[in-house]
């Protein structure tokens, strides 16, 4: 039956059916390549537009110390940018803690059970809510409920929530990949669990951490839809009370207590503006934005490129 | 505990050795277990989030579905919250958000495949390391910089191409969109692509089959509930993002799945409520957390299909 079918196809056929196949094999490259082409000229046009929008802004040093203002020539940003410092610090100090806490405990100490398949599932399932219900979550419960306020706190918390899924599944990932034999030799030596995860793991998974914790952040700054829903105001034509003070204890936390504005709902808010003026100013705000968040992905890439170098 | 030799064993207990190493082992277990402790309060707070979702939007909304029929909610077709005669049809923000998700998923998953194919089949090795990092920097855009990249250069753009298209649309968002859950819709693919064993492909060469035939009757079968996946959490996505459509798809509740309207999805309503100085006790405010409830129950429906299809694909190799 094979015997049959070969000797009907003569090599000529042979040869076109090859040349059919490497045909199909070119088409189909092209349109993956070009798919990847049309993808990456709409990230071309975003940052180009966004510039060629801007620029006019952008190289005015008054927008960058200047406050929100009625008139679009004379706003600035510089509410927006401290602001986003400010809550980025809060969301840092609770999210690294929280989610690598998180994720040690799932790699490291976690039984296999039910109830670790349930916390698993739910950091899984937390990933996927959608930012806007985290700023109903705060504010029904940070805001009419705890009464915290708009204010930093209240962003940097509810941010920190947001991300706390990236940092547990970036931290097991890098803990994953910590062979069994450093802790096998660190208990060999004597230490105890806690010794072992605080002492060899945690520093051999240092750097996996670090790009999972920088790409978490990356995408908090960006985030707008969670801190516009507990109604931050958008008009603060003030700064915050500086953390730091000449007399001791040299550190407050009033700050904390604060109204703010971000990088993205000042944005937001000049966007939404009918005069074309604003606009200038929203495209260089997002200039600003991307370069924010760009330069920390940008380091995180580099960083997990450099990693497996290292590793092999 | 072991006994010392008499001869190493010291004369004065006091100062023995073994006495401090006692304390300092009972020491270090109280902080193992009080790291132990603290590790497990840290994974639990993940739960503790989801609880206080779930309990934040059902008490906040119960005094909404007091005064609004669950009937009228999901058949009236106009959504009028802060009128005098108060309309809550919540199918009017649903349209909405279906037409653009679809819209993101119809320009998604063709190009997601293509991509996922390209990458998992064709792609040499060092191009598919320097092809991910770049998508990964199109996943790292902020959303409310593709809002204003949509309102104010692809609408007019798409407006050269389509005549009747408002200023305010869902068309211009739902393919922006598209391209923007690219990524994740690809890489997941190509995970799934990837995962199926080699084996497979070889016997798929072995009969004569051409790249192209090995792709599309080979892997795509085999890594099908992973692929199913990837667009399931790609759709979850569109239906969750937010500030691109509250930009650009315009603000007003509008029953209607023509793309070239403009038209507020469950997202922007919240945002434009948000916005807005609500009384606390209005039914204006409780209808915002009705309407993420139905936002949340949609993603959540979807995240877990999603979640189950994966898991379903790591196992079976």
């Amino acid at each position: 039956m094979v015997k049959a079918d070969v000797s009907q196809v003569s090599l000529p056929d042979l040869a076109g059916i090859v040349d059919a196949n490497r045909r199909t094999d070119l088409v189909m490259a092209g349109i993956g390549i070009s798919v990847l082409l049309i993808a990456m000229s709409l990230l071309a046009a975003v940052v180009i537009d966004l510039i060629v929008g801007g620029w006019p802004r952008l190289i005015n040093p008054d927008f960058y110390l200047n406050f929100p203002s009625r008139h679009p020539l004379q706003a600035g940003i510089v509410s927006a940018w401290v602001g986003t410092i400010l809550v980025m610090l809060v969301t840092a100090g609770i999210a690294i803690p929280l989610g690598v806490g998180a994720g040690v405990y799932l790699e490291e100490y976690a039984a296999r059970n039910w109830i670790t398949d349930f916390i698993e599932i739910n950091v899984s399932n937390l990933a996927g809510v959608p930012s806007i219900i985290y700023g109903l979550l705060a504010l029904g419960l940070f805001i009419h409920g705890f009464g915290l306020g708009e204010t930093i706190l209240t962003a940097g918390l509810v941010l920190a929530l947001l991300i706390l899924p990236v940092i547990i599944v970036s931290t097991r990932e890098a803990i994953r990949g910590i062979p069994l034999d450093l802790r096998e030799a660190a208990y060999g030596l004597g230490a105890d669990k806690w010794q072992t995860v605080r002492l060899y793991v945690l520093p051999a998974a240092r750097s996996g951490i670090l790009t999972g914790t920088i790409v978490g952040l990356a995408r908090a700054i960006g985030e707008a839809a969670p801190v516009i829903t507990i109604g931050a105001l958008t008009f603060i034509a003030f700064l915050p009370p500086s953390p730091l003070q000449a007399s001791p204890p040299f550190i407050n936390f009033e700050w904390l207590e604060s109204p703010f504005t971000i990088m993205p709902i000042q944005m937001f808010n000049w966007v939404s503006r009918p005069q074309a003026e604003f606009h200038i100013n929203a495209a260089a705000a997002g200039v600003i934005l991307m370069v924010m968040t760009l330069a920390m992905n940008g380091v995180a890439i580099w960083l997990r490129y450099h990693l497996r170098r290292q590793v092999r | 505990m072991p006994t010392l030799p008499s001869s190493l064993s010291p004369s004065d207990p006091a100062r023995s050795p073994l006495r401090a190493s006692e304390s300092f082992l009972h020491r270090r277990a109280l902080w193992g277990s009080f790291a132990g402790g603290c590790l497990l309060i840290a994974a639990a707070s993940s739960v503790f989030v989801t609880l206080g979702i779930v309990y934040v939007l059902v008490t906040e909304s119960m005094g909404f579905f007091a005064q609004v029929s669950l009937l009228d909610f999901l058949t009236d077709t106009q959504w009028t919250p802060v009128f005098e005669n108060a309309h809550f049809g919540v199918m009017t923000l649903v349209s909405a958000t279906v037409t653009v998700a679809g819209i993101a998923l119809a320009v998604s998953i063709p190009a997601g495949l293509a991509l996922a194919i390209y990458l998992s089949e064709y792609a040499r090795r060092e191009v598919r390391e320097t092809v991910k990092p770049c998508l990964e920097l199109l996943e790292g855009v902020p959303t409310v910089v593709y809002g204003y990249f949509t309102l104010l250069f692809f609408t007019p753009l798409l407006q050269t191409f389509i005549p009747g298209l408002e200023g305010f649309n869902m068309l211009g968002p739902g393919m922006v969109m598209g391209i923007m859950i690219l990524p994740y819709t690809a890489s997941v693919s190509e995970d799934a692509m990837r995962a199926v064993p080699a084996g497979l492909r070889e016997a798929g060469y072995a009969l004569g089959y051409s790249r192209f035939r090995v792709a599309m009757r080979v892997v795509v079968p085999a890594a099908f509930s992973g692929i199913t996946a990837a667009f399931i959490l790609g759709m979850s996505r569109a239906v969750g993002e937010t500030m691109v459509v509250a930009i650009a798809a315009g603000q007003n509740p509008n029953f209607s799945f023509n793309p070239t309207e403009g038209a507020a999805t469950i997202t922007a309503y919240i945002v434009q409520m948000a916005m807005g100085d609500l009384p606390h006790d209005s039914i204006a405010y409780q209808s915002v957390f009705a309407a993420g409830i139905v936002l949340f129950v949609i993603t959540l429906t979807f995240n877990l299909i999603g979640f189950f299809l994966r898991r379903r694909f790591k196992e079976v190799y």
